[in-house]
């Protein structure tokens, strides 16, 4: 277990980048999945089949075929992503403001792949919230907007949080393939660098690595599933 | 769908109708202006839909299409076979654990005692190890991404299509685990001590009783696995070297035809990838649809709810 000593810089830098991917990702899936999630549900047809086909389409390809699309594909479109380097959140994450463009492109890839399944966790949750409330609010006049805004949704959100919880914990395990789409010097890719590459020359031993490498993970997952355990615990002892 | 979404809004009227179509039109045509003007305008520009690039795949003439699509046949039967071995595998794996987890919990009341004390607290004692130890491993795979144990399992293992499968039995084997496992939870309480009452032991309880009724209520679960299973083995084309399956296929061929032709035009990564999305596209979409027809089956049978599985896995993601 050396190795997590000798190279414990290389491994807290890795943990923090894939920690930031995970943090922006999640922000990014979350706003786009609870548009994808409106349009699925609202009342205007054509809206409804774009939030279904965005649903079935992502929910469909294995992330690896997004990542391809967003890094072969946006640079065809002539773009690095520069839109996400956003004014003093670049100075947050120093990543999101370089030249090199394969930290946003993960972010976006990440964002656009782990929306469908969010848009799944809050319309489970709005299936949740008894139709009572819904009705009750339609009769006393409120529109769809209002329905959703001051009704529905602040009742979804209680009732999703286990299932977005999950989405979390799978995105922030997905955001490993980023280290190997060109993203440099997160976990996955500082642990293939270590083992195979070496870092001065000096290569180290898989299973110590693996390990090492894990726990930046598990540090991350674990915290969190056992948070949710709790709450779903929670919530069917005051259900019963 | 209408059923579960009209609750929010009232049923529109002639007026409510009328303005819908007029919204859909203008949303579609905004949609379409611009998907033309970000997407398709610059594409073109760059030459995106020409025949030169999208010939070798669509053009059954093309002096490459023969050769391209033998390369994506041999590409989608190494899907096709990880994917296969790996369900399986993850699925005798998968019910093993389960019903091993179960057995423990089942076993960790017993108090032994018949058996003279230090053989009794040996036996607790081995039992509360093993609880542990199953569940350390259960947490542990569960918790790290299925890239990473790939990528160790190819570093540890060699070989181009045993780690592939290897790290994708690990994880979906423990997913599935619990699929069983809360399978099994999930069967009336009546049931096992109806079988408990009548004599049987442990392991016929469950061999019995609980695991054909959990089967029913597990299948719409485990049919989305395979879905999880089929995008996973798109990890193995990126990490594994000589792993040949669709995307990785696509890569090679779409960086050799330029080679082979002596010409830059024909470098057409992005068709290739439209073309083995839309093949994913097909086959995963069938198996979610099969999966949600299940379950709306099972779960007009007020006994059999299908298993939600809300923890780390099992989201389909």
């Amino acid at each position: 277990m050396n190795v997590l000593w000798e190279q414990f810089p290389v491994f807290r830098d890795g943990f923090l980048l894939t920690f930031q991917l995970s943090f922006l990702s999640a922000i990014g899936a979350l706003l786009v999945g609870t548009l994808v999630a409106v349009l699925r549900i609202s009342p205007v047809p054509p809206l409804r089949w774009l939030g279904t086909s965005y649903v079935n389409l992502f929910r469909n390809i294995p992330l690896t075929a997004v990542f391809v699309f967003v890094v072969v594909g946006l640079p065809l479109l002539g773009s690095s992503a520069d839109f996400l380097k956003i004014p003093g959140l670049d100075q947050i994450f120093t990543r999101l403001g370089i030249d090199l463009p394969y930290f946003r492109f993960s972010i976006i890839a990440l964002s656009l792949y782990t929306a469908a399944f969010v848009c799944e966790a809050l319309r489970s949750g709005i299936n949740a919230v008894p139709s009572g409330q819904a009705e009750a609010a339609r009769s006393i006049g409120l529109t769809f907007t209002q329905n959703l805004r001051f009704i529905v949704l602040p009742q979804a959100w209680r009732a999703a949080i286990v299932p977005l919880g999950s989405v979390i914990i799978a995105m922030i395990k997905n955001s490993a393939i980023a280290g190997f789409m060109g993203l440099y010097g997160d976990l996955s890719s500082r642990g293939q660098e270590l083992v195979s590459a070496g870092v001065n020359g000096v290569t180290y031993p898989l299973i110590p690595v693996f390990i090492a490498i894990s726990l930046g993970f598990l540090i991350m997952t674990v915290p969190l599933g056992l948070l949710l355990d709790r709450i779903e615990k929670n919530r069917m002892v005051k259900a019963r | 769908m209408s059923r579960e979404t009209s609750v929010l809004y009232d049923a529109p009227g002639p007026r409510a109708k009328r303005r819908t179509i007029i919204l859909s039109v203008v949303i579609g045509l905004a949609a379409v202006a611009l998907l033309y003007q970000f997407v398709y305008k610059p594409l073109d520009a760059k030459g995106q839909f020409s025949m030169v690039k999208w010939g070798p795949l669509i053009d059954p003439d093309n002096e490459y299409f023969d050769g391209v699509w033998d390369r994506l046949w041999v590409g989608a039967k190494a899907t096709m076979q990880a994917a296969a071995l790996a369900i399986v595998f993850s699925a005798l794996v998968g019910l093993v654990l389960g019903v091993i987890r179960i057995l423990l919990r089942a076993v960790s009341t017993r108090r032994y005692a018949t058996l003279p004390p230090a053989v009794a607290y040996g036996l607790r004692g081995l039992t509360w190890v093993l609880n542990a130890l199953t569940r350390v491993c259960v947490e542990f795979f569960r918790g790290i991404p299925v890239v990473i144990t790939i990528f160790f399992a190819w570093q540890l293992l060699g070989g181009t299509f045993l780690p592939v499968v290897v790290g994708l039995v690990i994880y979906n084997g423990i997913v599935i685990a619990e699929i069983v496992r809360s399978g099994m939870e999930g069967v009336a309480k009546g049931q096992r001590e109806a079988a408990e009452s009548l004599g049987l032991s442990s392991l016929q309880t469950t061999r019995l009783i609980l695991l054909p009724q959990a089967i029913r209520t597990m299948l719409p679960a485990l049919i989305s696995q395979i879905v999880v299973v089929l995008k996973d083995t798109a990890l193995g084309g990126i990490i594994v070297a000589g792993y040949e399956e669709l995307i990785a296929t696509s890569r090679q061929v779409s960086q050799l035809l330029p080679q082979l032709a002596f010409d830059q035009e024909l470098y057409n990564p992005l068709q290739f990838f439209t073309i083995v999305c839309l093949m994913f596209l097909v086959v995963n979409y069938a198996l979610s649809k099969l999966a949600q027809y299940l379950e709306r089956r099972l779960s007009t049978k007020a006994d059999a709810k299908p298993v939600k599985v809300t923890s780390a896995a099992g989201t389909g993601v």
